[in-house]
């Protein structure tokens, strides 16, 4: 590494790639998460959980579950299956891609961190992708979803970091697509019919955190 | 004039052939022989025209900036695949650094490292691991089990599926229960 390199951030950067940081990771903003505990809590309850992250890969959050909660991680990230579709032009494929995409066996999996996933999804491919991740959720599994309540056109994903159980930081990247819906509450219990909600938490950045169980 | 000449012929009277350019190793400035020689001796680079197709096996640090198909199998020594370096390989070593692609499980016994620009689509067993940012991964991740680097029988994809809910934790990396 040179001296520049060590001083200070390169002045001129390659073009934005998707998937790269657009700020530093020191400041990224946080939010004060309380399901995000429940959700540990529920994980450290079995021995060797396996956990399935339907984000981006986060190098921090993997350090996290697989050294200190000693998770098995598996790392599906729905937000670029969906960027492909976008740019494929095979959007009305999405609902049968998502039907397929899940190899987990059935109730295998001790945990599902489902992010704003959701919000970027059309109807058709939301239901088929809570009907897949119901059933690869172990009986008393737990599933973590946030959803969106104000009508923002947001067009960037967010890669969310956990910095500990209590706190989330957020930082945004680009996407090939908005989001999709603001969905109530109704239609969030109705979509996970398969599961009951534990908890749920309004936040106040306007992010409603649902944290799901399978009925044993 | 003529002189010039016989100041360029060798003493024996014997023409002189071309000699090959010395072995430069990257990152080694200067004609330092002593050490050069000592690079040479523990690192060994596949460069970008060379492909294997098989198994690959050695006893010393190995950096990839080829392509290999098949399996690769460092037993306590650091395999880096550079930035041109395209694997479609079961991998096992002590270390994995990842700078180009990726294809098929990597098994660690000390770390796997994925740098930015590093891509991996498949399964990691490995006490250790480290993501950077901009850095693509698909697969799953087990920093439970102990790695074996060179097992008998590597693990086949539908192996892959299969959760571990019910292997027993080994080695130093135990579970920190969550304060509730």
């Amino acid at each position: 590494m040179g001296l520049l390199d060590r001083l200070g951030p390169r002045r001129s950067e390659p073009e934005e790639r998707p998937g790269r940081p657009t700020t530093a990771a020191a400041e990224d903003p946080v939010f004060a998460t309380k399901a995000l505990r429940k959700f540990l809590s529920s994980l450290t309850a079995h021995e060797s959980p396996v956990l399935l992250d339907l984000g981006p890969v986060v190098g921090s959050n993997v350090s996290f579950f697989g050294e200190q909660l000693g998770c098995k991680i598996f790392v599906e990230d729905i937000f670029a299956d969906i960027d492909r579709h976008v740019r494929g032009g095979k959007l009305e494929q999405l609902p049968a891609f998502l039907k397929q995409r899940f190899p987990q066996v059935t109730n295998t999996v001790d945990g599902i961190l489902c992010w704003d996933l959701i919000d970027y999804l059309d109807k058709a491919s939301a239901a088929e992708l809570a009907n897949e991740l119901t059933r690869v959720l172990r009986p008393d599994g737990a599933l973590l979803g946030f959803f969106g309540t104000a009508q923002a056109q947001v067009q960037n994903y967010t890669k969310y970091i956990i910095s500990d159980e209590m706190t989330l930081k957020h930082r945004p990247y680009p996407s090939a697509r908005g989001r999709q819906a603001t969905l109530l509450n109704r239609d969030i219990i109705r979509l996970f019919s398969g599961l009951r909600v534990s908890d749920s938490f309004l936040l106040q950045n306007n992010l409603r955190e649902i944290l799901f169980r399978k009925p044993a | 004039m003529w002189k010039r000449d016989e100041a360029v012929r060798p003493a024996s009277g014997q023409p002189t052939a071309p000699q090959p350019p010395a072995p430069s190793i990257p990152g080694t400035p200067g004609p330092r022989p002593d050490a050069s020689q000592h690079m040479e001796k523990d690192i060994v680079n596949i460069g970008k025209s060379v492909v294997i197709k098989g198994e690959l096996n050695g006893s010393e640090d190995l950096t990839i900036e080829g392509h290999v198909e098949g399996t690769i199998q460092l037993r306590d020594h650091v395999l880096t695949i550079g930035p041109n370096g395209r694997i479609k390989a079961q991998v096992f070593a002590k270390s994995v650094i990842v700078l180009g692609e990726v294809t098929g499980n990597v098994t660690a016994s000390d770390k796997v490292d994925i740098r930015d620009n590093g891509s991996v689509d498949g399964d990691i067993i490995s006490p250790r691991v480290a993501i950077a940012e901009g850095a693509h991964f698909r697969g799953s991740v087990d920093m439970q089990r102990k790695a074996t680097p060179a097992p008998s029988q590597p693990k086949t994809p539908q192996a892959t599926a299969q959760p571990q809910g019910q292997s027993s934790t080994q080695g130093s990396q135990q579970p920190q229960p969550v304060r509730a």
